[in-house]
């Protein structure tokens, strides 16, 4: 049997709470009671409902502030208030204030009937409709990837095809737009799924810093290098070494890894030794390479040596159909995540993602609905815990150099321990801090000592 | 279905119990569920159910009633009552039900009117009653509301309804109302 909305009765009069539970039940819906406002509140932060039976007169939390909240924890639900004839007025202000209806107790069963048979008509009408535009736009997967756009679809057929071959993969995208967790799923659908999946993040080191995270270093390379290690090239052997930002990096390093990738072998900062790699590349950048070939700052030979296979991801902007998808997509994983009811979003909240245009992409709407489903008092993510755009500051305050700067010393800190062995005292020392200094950053920012 | 018990029919109207009508509709719900099925005058009557503001019964109360002078190797409890049945929020109900549960209570009171308040023939009240009946034990098997107006499980608002509907399970309440019995039979 096709299963129905829950409705949930609140009444502080049992008998009314059993009575009315029961009369629902033999129409086969689910019921649920509550006996106070109090109590309501707490199953509405709970559960999902399609239709409250709410009365207007208890003592405590009365129904109109039952009301009020219940908009805001589930708009989507239909509010009904239940009234004496004494408080018909307040009945109609109810209405003002966003109920569905009123009914004046005691009230015939033909029109409760008719109500509530007319709003789950309704409700379930536009339960369907979602459910069959889910099923004629067809949803497409890759690994982690989720999408609905045909321009996706696209991108995870190439995607397929380069996961085959051990051709340098080119990932071209705005920020935020996907291109480490499709450089991840390549090497998920490969034959290297084995062996390791390595990244970089080339923009956030300096040159010296990135070249021996690169093709490591032998002990006394540099001034504090103690002991030899491998860089990602070596450790990446078998696997995928994914070189993310590779637009920002400097022109010697160009030039090393033009090298690296024509004769497939390398030499540690500071050593002799001849080292082979296999290992598969794939680049991404957020930058427009093609330009940065023009004006210069990009080598030709380079280029053309990643664009083998090149994969642009487009921006979430032209692909506004994944954001309902996505929206439950993240949802889903808070769920499990932060152990929290999440059910979904209202109708409104949806409206609002979509009219947004989302510069910082899926990064950025998986930033948004994490916000929201951290505040969110109930299953429904509202437009009130969603906020869109960059935070609002103080005028003259710093904007988000804050993150960068921290993201730059992380790494800074993680490469100096690896210099130095992660001898901890050897690594203060050569970032100029106290050892309980270092400890507690190393604490903050989580860093542990293998990859 | 021989370990079920049977059904109890239980008159507990203020006017002397109608044996004819009540033996007539014994032997449809009889054949109709297939489980034995017997009639009896109650003893007692709940003190509670009376709303005297109203002039009605509260159909919860007398609900509760039959649940706590329920006889043993009995299945299902049919309460049938002459006095008018409401709930609190509701003007009126024909009869109020547990959803697979063990008790059911109908009201003959406003089956005897026409839907214009005149005094219904003896042939059209036995009809009603057997309907709603039929219907309140489905409940109480597990069936809900049905949306075929002519099948026994559709709610009736008002006698007009009743009158609409036929005295059986349409084919879906039919195969449901095995399958939940069945289930019943091997857990
Ligand atoms: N198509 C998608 N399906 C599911 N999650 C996605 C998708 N695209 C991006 N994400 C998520 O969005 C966030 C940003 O993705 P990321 O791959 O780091 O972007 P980029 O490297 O392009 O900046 C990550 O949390 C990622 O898991
Ligand atoms: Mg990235
Ligand atoms: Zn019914
Ligand atoms: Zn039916």
């Amino acid at each position: 049997m096709k299963a129905k909305g829950s409705i949930l009765v609140v009444d502080d009069e049992e008998i009314v709470r059993d009575s009315l539970a029961r009369w629902l039940e033999e129409d086969g819906y689910q019921v649920d009671t509550a006996p106070d406002g109090q109590a309501a509140l707490a199953k509405l932060a709970a559960q999902a409902y399609a239709i409250l039976l709410v009365d207007l007169k208890m003592p405590g939390i009365d129904g109109l502030q039952v009301l009020a909240q219940a908009r805001t924890l589930q708009p989507d639900a239909a509010i009904i208030i239940m009234t004496a004839y004494a408080t018909v007025d307040t009945a109609v202000q109810a209405m003002k204030q966003g109920a569905y209806d009123y009914l004046v107790k005691p009230f015939e069963p033909e029109e409760l009937s008719l109500m509530v048979g007319k709003l789950t008509n309704t409700q379930a009408l536009r339960r369907e409709n979602v459910l069959l535009r889910k099923a004629l736009k067809r949803q497409c997967e890759f690994k982690d990837l989720v999408s609905k756009s045909p321009k996706m679809e696209a991108v995870f057929e190439l995607a397929r095809t380069a996961a085959k071959s051990n051709s340098t993969v080119l990932i071209l995208g705005g920020s935020g737009t996907g291109k480490e967790l499709l450089a991840r799923a390549i090497h998920a659908e490969s034959l290297r799924r084995e062996g390791p999946f390595v990244g970089v993040s080339c923009a956030a080191l300096t040159e010296s810093l990135l070249e021996s995270e690169l093709f490591g270093h032998e002990k006394g390379a540099f001034t504090g290098a103690v002991g030899s290690a491998r860089g990602k090239f070596e450790i990446a052997a078998g696997g995928t070494l994914f070189l993310d930002e590779i637009g920002d990096i400097s022109p010697k390093l160009q030039l090393d890894l033009l090298r690296v990738l024509d004769a497939r072998e390398f030499r540690r900062v500071g050593g002799s030794q001849v080292i082979k790699t296999d290992a598969r590349i794939i680049a991404a950048t957020n930058r427009d390479l093609k330009k940065l070939v023009d004006s210069g700052s990009f080598r030709e030979d380079l280029y053309y040596r990643l664009n083998v296979i090149p994969v642009t991801l487009p921006p979430l902007r032209e692909r506004k159909e994944d954001i309902p998808l996505l929206a439950e997509h993240f949802l889903a994983q808070f769920r499990t995540e932060m152990r929290k009811p999440l059910e979904s979003l209202s109708g409104e909240a949806l409206e609002m993602l979509m009219a947004y245009d989302w510069p910082g992409n899926v990064r950025e709407l998986r930033n948004v609905l994490e916000r929201g489903a951290v505040l969110a008092r109930g299953p429904i993510l509202t437009p009130l815990g969603l906020e869109l755009g960059p935070p609002t500051l103080p005028p003259g305050a710093p904007t988000d150099t804050p993150d960068s700067l921290r993201e730059v010393e992380r790494r800074h800190i993680e490469v100096t321990l690896k210099q130095h062995n992660w001898n901890i005292t050897r690594a203060a020392k050569a970032l100029g801090i106290d050892r309980v200094t270092l400890y507690n950053k190393i604490k903050r920012y989580q860093i542990r000592e293998d990859e | 279905m021989a370990g079920e018990g049977t059904i109890l029919l239980e008159w507990m109207g203020e006017a002397p119990m109608e044996g004819d009508l009540l033996e007539r509709v014994r032997q449809q719900v009889e054949t109709t569920f297939a489980i034995p099925t017997r009639v009896a005058a109650v003893n007692g009557s709940p003190a509670d159910s009376l709303d005297p503001r109203r002039g009605q019964h509260s159909s919860t109360r007398i609900l509760r009633w039959i649940l706590t002078t329920l006889p043993p190797g009995v299945a299902k409890v049919l309460g049938i009552t002459d006095v008018d049945l409401c709930i609190p929020v509701l003007t009126f109900v024909f009869g109020e039900a547990q959803v697979d549960g063990p008790a059911a209570v109908v009201s003959t009171a406003r089956l005897r009117l026409t839907y214009d308040g005149r005094p219904a023939s003896a042939r059209l009240v036995e009809a009603r009653l057997l309907k709603e009946c039929l219907h309140e034990l489905g409940h109480t098997f597990g069936l809900v509301h049905c949306p075929d107006v002519t099948c026994v499980m559709s709610r009736s608002n008002s006698v007009l309804d009743v009158d609409q509907k036929r005295a059986g399970f349409c084919r879906d309440c039919r195969q449901r109302l095995r399958a939940l019995t069945e289930e019943r039979d091997d857990p």
